[in-house]
């Protein structure tokens, strides 16, 4: 089976200072991945690279995404080929109507993918169903988008977005963090929804209480650039009580 | 006709310019005379043509000017223009220009001449005055002597404002009494259509709304051909104690013309006014907004958005007054440039010693959208009262790269995600407008605008 995700010995940085040192992954449909590490380790830059951010150099390696070179795709085209980052920091847009903008993004989405456009009738009762999924309130799409949002409203929109427009590869990075214990069980019920057998997710987190609700098939560790470590959901409760210096010691013993 | 004041002869030092302006003078006012103007205007044309050749225009070497260079308005023959009629392509132009499905009365003037086959102004039974300059001058002499000559004796509006009125055969008088309210936005369509360079237009527009009156008027600049052209524009505006009060102005002149123009304004206590500019067209624009908040317990805003391209300059000048206490002003102007356009803007805000609990606030905010385009942002707070709150703010930057990410992470393309962060930046604007229709005119027309902006469409660096 062809892996959706395969990303082989990549190395990169940005403004000269290397952050990836040689990351090796393959996610293959249906399974979901997580990647744990200390701040500053480059869990962001990976997703941004994966989105196709500007501004970071590709020192060495590839990323495929279903077989294909992800990189060389612009960010537009990444979307509408189906992979999605949940921000980290979800971007304020002032003037820019959420509903409005959501609607523009799927109709994007769709024409590429061969499907018609909704209308506002057709779209307005899809992303109200999705907006249930994760108890959003429905006022938020009259407003522009992110702005005046709660830190915690912000995530469940960057998770409404992800249900709406259904992407192959989802990439989460710290949507858990700043939920209420609630949220996180609304956030983490939608994402279980979105899960299928021929999707993969990847999630960022710093904790394990994200993956007692979504259960990894995978975790990583991602230490100064470097996957240290790969196993199953087991080792995040271990990094939960133990912490990173471990795998750290560890790790430099290994090499 | 002994009351008539006298123009001073030209001396030796005088630039040589000026004599294309004495002998237009000559000309109109033998042309005034004939149509039976009243005597006090006769005069006040004179002494304001005496203060024009006295002062002259502005240079760079003005504080005030400092960015914005007259000399290709000095250097351009100095002719009247003359009407156009209404020609088949006026017609054309006025059918499919912004405001043409707005209801309600409506003048249109070509070449500064009132065209009244193609208005639509009607004598109402509530007493609402809509009429051309050149008849309210008759009509109303008591009222426009009153008030042209306490206008133009403080000398504020400059010897632009001066060769102005010196000059002004048209523009709109509407006097709104005291308890009416006006339904309708009145509409002023102004069309330039040089036959030959540097023709001149020069209006003049009044503008009285009574107590707790309101009212809503709308100037309209366009153009057609691509003869060089100077319109000058003055607008003076009086708002009553209590009378809620909207104006709004879209230049959108030739490619050719030079637009030079001033609102003033005088709010009088509780009243309630937004003035809008919106800057879309013509070759290089000034527009003067000076305001008085004379009353105690005004509300004003003064919004504006700017769009420039290919190598316009567009200035806006603005000047509060708050002259007495209790009152809001805020001043929001966005300014969006491509190409090798000039954005300029100067606020000053000025804040009387006896105007405590004054509530003011000024933005301006410029989006640079190539790298040639240049923005020169100006405040300047004069503050004598202790008991203030006063802010401004400047910024000047390109489009948020983050934002036009997410947008594309999304799926946009980077052309739709640039317009619409463009947009959004003209909305916050647009939105001010409390007319609903003219804001839905806007909102099309700044959106077309946009469309049509090569940065727009260019890929990412
Ligand atoms: N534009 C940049 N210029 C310079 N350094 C950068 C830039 N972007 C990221 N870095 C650095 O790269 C390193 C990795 O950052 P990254 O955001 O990927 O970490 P992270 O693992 O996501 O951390 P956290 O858990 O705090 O979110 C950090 O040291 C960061 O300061
Ligand atoms: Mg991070």
């Amino acid at each position: 089976m062809q892996p959706i995700l395969e990303i082989d010995q990549l190395e990169a940085g940005v403004q000269g200072k290397q952050i990836l040192k040689g990351i090796s992954l393959k996610i293959y449909p249906g399974e979901m991945h997580a990647i744990m590490g200390p701040n500053g380790s480059g869990k962001s830059t990976l997703a941004s690279i994966l989105a196709g951010r500007d501004g970071y150099e590709i020192i060495r390696g590839r990323v495929l995404y279903q077989g294909r070179n992800l990189l060389e795709l612009s960010p537009e085209d990444r979307a509408r080929e189906g992979v999605f980052l949940a921000f980290q920091y979800p971007v304020e847009i002032p003037g820019v109507n959420s509903a409005y903008f959501l609607k523009a993004a799927l109709n994007e989405v769709r024409k590429y993918r061969g499907m018609p456009e909704l209308d506002a009738i057709e779209f307005l009762a899809l992303v109200k169903e999705k907006i249930k999924l994760l108890d959003l309130d429905e006022e938020l799409l009259k407003r522009p988008v992110n702005v005046g949002f709660s830190g915690g409203e912000k995530k469940r929109n960057e998770v409404l977005q992800m249900a709406v427009l259904e992407p192959r590869l989802a990439v989460l990075d710290e949507t858990d963090s700043g939920l209420d214990i609630d949220a996180l069980k609304i956030v983490a019920n939608g994402v279980n929804c979105l899960r299928k057998p021929d999707n993969a997710q990847l999630v960022i987190t710093h904790y394990q209480r994200l993956l007692d609700h979504i259960v990894p098939d995978k975790v990583h560790v991602l230490v100064d650039g470097r996957i240290v470590m790969s196993a199953g959901k087991e080792l995040a409760l271990e990094l939960e009580s133990k912490g990173y210096d471990w795998i750290v010691r560890e790790a430099k013993r290994v090499n | 006709m002994n009351s008539i004041s006298t123009i001073p002869d030209a001396d030796a030092a005088e630039a040589p310019h000026f004599g294309a302006v004495r002998t237009a003078f000559q000309q109109y006012e033998s042309q005034t005379r004939a149509a039976g103007e009243p005597d006090w205007l006769a005069s006040l044309r004179r002494r304001q043509l005496t203060r024009f050749l006295a002062a002259g225009y502005p240079t760079r070497r003005d504080e005030d000017w400092r960015h914005t260079s007259l000399d290709a308005v000095v250097s351009m023959p100095f002719a009247l223009a003359s009407s156009a009629g209404p020609d088949g392509r006026i017609v054309q132009l006025l059918e499919g220009s912004a405001f043409s499905s707005v209801s309600g009365q409506r003048l249109v003037f070509v070449n500064g001449h009132l065209i009244p086959e193609l208005s639509r102004a009607v004598r109402s039974s509530d007493g609402v005055y809509v009429a051309g300059f050149a008849s309210a001058v008759q009509e109303k002499s008591e009222i426009l002597r009153a008030r042209l000559t306490a206008d133009s004796e403080d000398g504020s509006d400059g010897s632009l404002g001066a060769l102005n009125l010196a000059f002004a055969r048209e523009g709109a008088v509407v006097i709104v009494p005291a308890n009416t309210v006006l339904d309708e936005p009145i509409v002023l369509v102004f069309v330039s259509f040089p036959q030959t360079a540097g023709e001149r237009t020069h209006v003049r527009n009044v503008i009285m709304t009574g107590p707790n009156s309101r009212a809503t008027v709308i100037e309209h600049y366009i153009g057609l051909g691509t003869e060089s052209a100077v319109t000058s524009s003055v607008t003076e505006l009086h708002a009553g104690q209590g009378a809620v009060f909207e104006h709004l102005k879209l230049q959108d002149e030739s490619n050719s013309v030079f637009h030079l123009a001033t609102l003033r304004a005088r709010l009088e206590s509780s009243s309630k006014v937004s003035c809008h500019s919106f800057a879309l067209g013509s070759r290089l624009s000034r527009q003067n907004v000076l305001a008085t908040l004379a009353g105690e317990g005004i509300e004003a805003v003064f919004n504006g958005l700017y769009l420039g391209d290919a190598d316009r300059l567009i200035d806006h000048y603005l000047s509060v007054d708050h002259a007495a206490a209790g009152c809001a002003s805020h001043e929001f102007f966005n300014g969006v440039l491509d190409d090798k356009a000039t954005g300029v803007f100067y606020g000053r805000i000025r804040v009387r010693q006896h105007a405590q609990k004054t509530d003011a606030k000024q933005t301006n905010k410029n989006l640079l959208l190539s790298d040639d385009a240049a923005v020169h942002t100006r405040p300047q707070l004069e503050i004598y009262a202790d008991d203030v709150k006063c802010t401004h703010g400047a910024t000047i930057g390109q489009l948020d790269p983050e934002g036009l990410f997410y947008l594309r992470s999304r799926g946009l393309p980077v052309a739709t995600a640039r317009r619409m962060l463009i947009h959004a930046f003209a909305g916050e604007i647009i939105e001010r407008v409390w007319c609903g229709a003219a804001r839905d005119v806007l909102n099309r027309l700044v959106w077309d605008r946009v469309e049509r902006t090569r940065h727009v469409s260019a890929s990412e660096q």
